[in-house]
């Protein structure tokens, strides 16, 4: 019985992978590195990956080290520079794609969700393969990737397939007849931005209450509130959300900070119409008044 | 009797010490002046912003008089020193009415560098803005880029 049980915990909580016809269609495309910056930078990845403190093309050095604490324990971001030692130079094709679409390792463990798979398991083929050419024309690290900082059973690492049964589910948040030009903007949101990451609140076993989905959230780093950025709250036109996300201005020219001053620096990178079509998904998002009584 | 008059000296001590470790309360506003100009200033900053930021998203007909008229008064606050309203203990952690981290003065010769980087981009903007619109939405990524550059550092999230 305890032989089954164990069984039965290590068959549901197993790493997945690619099968192989999608490892084999992802052989077959051709990349692109220019429309790989594009992915990159609408993923965020240098918010996290970039040495702390990191500014310009600096931010293009992947080498890690920047902490984040949440309530499980502080997760210390890896070296994701193409050093085929210290960062994931010696990864495949096949092995990035595992990482983003099923958050597993190239050895066949979990990563933490810290790593925002997701989100990104809703990235498509081809920008997976673009963004692999990509991240291969960057600068390459030495700098070791440190352990992160978790107390047990947070640190065994078996039990985040279960946590992936529960929370990665395949399919888009916002349904329904949506425009070309906001099932981009649901894209960028949902498949790349991760802006769902840090303005949707999570319940108490760092899930995504997608019920919420971008109302707001405590800031995990302890200071002020992530705010609500669905329509009952965020009434700016679709043109001002788009400058927002362009230049850091608000519509009354304060600016941009904190965490937000980066995502800007990222998607500062990104053509015009893709800010528009975040904007346009954003005024489709279901509204969600902030609960009475918030601070 | 007794018990009530030990009570209360404990409690005299009690008040005695957190007044001792917590100087903002005990002072209270001593910077509120300093704040609120240098809030003044921001103020300032944003209304020109508004002018030139209208014209950048195409809400406002692109006037190459009005344009320069606000870049050059950009360009005059950003010069301003205004050191003196940024005094010491004037941080978020000392006052309620502010957001500006204690790593402000922790950190001056940066937040020096980074108002610099204001200066510089308002006067690239004085210079841009009545030449056409495209050169002024150019300059307006620049100071934007400033603007949050401070702020990303410096300046404490809101609350909501």
């Amino acid at each position: 019985m305890g032989l089954a049980g164990l069984a039965a915990f290590w068959w549901l909580t197993r790493p997945v992978t690619a099968p192989p016809h999608v490892a084999a269609a992802l052989a077959g495309l051709d990349s692109n590195p220019q429309r790989g910056a594009l992915v990159f930078h609408a993923s965020g990845c240098a918010s996290c990956h970039a040495a702390p403190g990191a500014t310009g093309e600096a931010r293009l050095v992947l080498a890690g080290g920047r902490r984040f604490p949440s309530p499980f324990g502080s997760f210390v971001a890896p070296n994701i520079s193409p050093h085929p030692e210290h960062g994931i130079g010696s990864w495949s094709l096949t092995d990035l794609y595992n990482a983003l679409k099923h958050g597993t390792t190239p050895d066949g463990t979990h990563h933490y969700p810290a790593f925002p798979y997701t989100t990104y398991q809703r990235i498509r083929l081809q920008d997976v393969a673009d963004l692999y050419a990509f991240l291969q024309t960057l600068p390459p690290s030495d700098a070791a990737s440190l352990p992160h900082d978790l107390p047990f059973p947070f640190s065994f690492r078996r039990g985040i397939g279960l946590w992936k049964r529960l929370y990665l589910r395949p399919g888009w948040v916002v349904n329904g007849s949506l425009s070309h030009e906001e099932a981009r903007g649901r894209y960028l949101v949902e498949a790349l931005g991760h802006c769902g990451e840090c303005h949707t609140p999570r319940d108490s076993l760092g899930g995504l209450d997608t019920a919420r989905w971008l109302a707001g959230a405590p800031n995990p780093a302890g200071k002020g509130r992530i705010p609500n950025i669905t329509p009952a709250v965020l009434d700016w036109s679709q043109a001002d959300i788009a400058y927002y996300l362009e230049t850091g201005f608000t519509p009354d020219y304060d600016s941009a900070g904190g965490e937000m001053a980066e995502v800007v620096e990222n998607l500062s990178h990104l053509p015009k119409s893709d800010l528009m079509a975040i904007a346009a998904y954003l005024k489709r998002v279901p509204p969600m008044p902030d609960p009475p009584g918030k601070p | 009797m007794k018990h009530l008059k030990r009570a209360s000296l404990a409690g005299a001590a009690l008040a005695a010490g957190l007044a001792a470790a917590t100087p903002a309360l005990a002072e209270g506003g001593a910077h509120d002046a300093a704040i609120a100009a240098r809030k003044a200033h921001m103020q300032l900053l944003k209304w020109e912003l508004t002018t030139l930021g209208a014209m950048a998203k195409g809400a406002i007909p692109y006037d190459a008089e009005k344009a320069a008229s606000a870049a050059n008064d950009l360009k005059a606050l950003a010069g301003l020193d205004l050191h003196n309203a940024w005094p010491e203990e004037s941080d978020s952690d000392m006052n309620q009415n502010t957001r500006a981290l204690p790593k402000i003065w922790e950190n001056m010769e940066d937040f020096g560098k980074k108002y610099g980087a204001l200066q510089a981009a308002t006067e690239a903007m004085a210079a841009a803005a009545g030449k056409d619109l495209d050169s002024l939405k150019a300059a307006m990524g620049n100071v934007g880029g400033a603007c949050k550059a401070c702020h990303k550092e410096y300046r404490k999230p809101k609350d909501g």
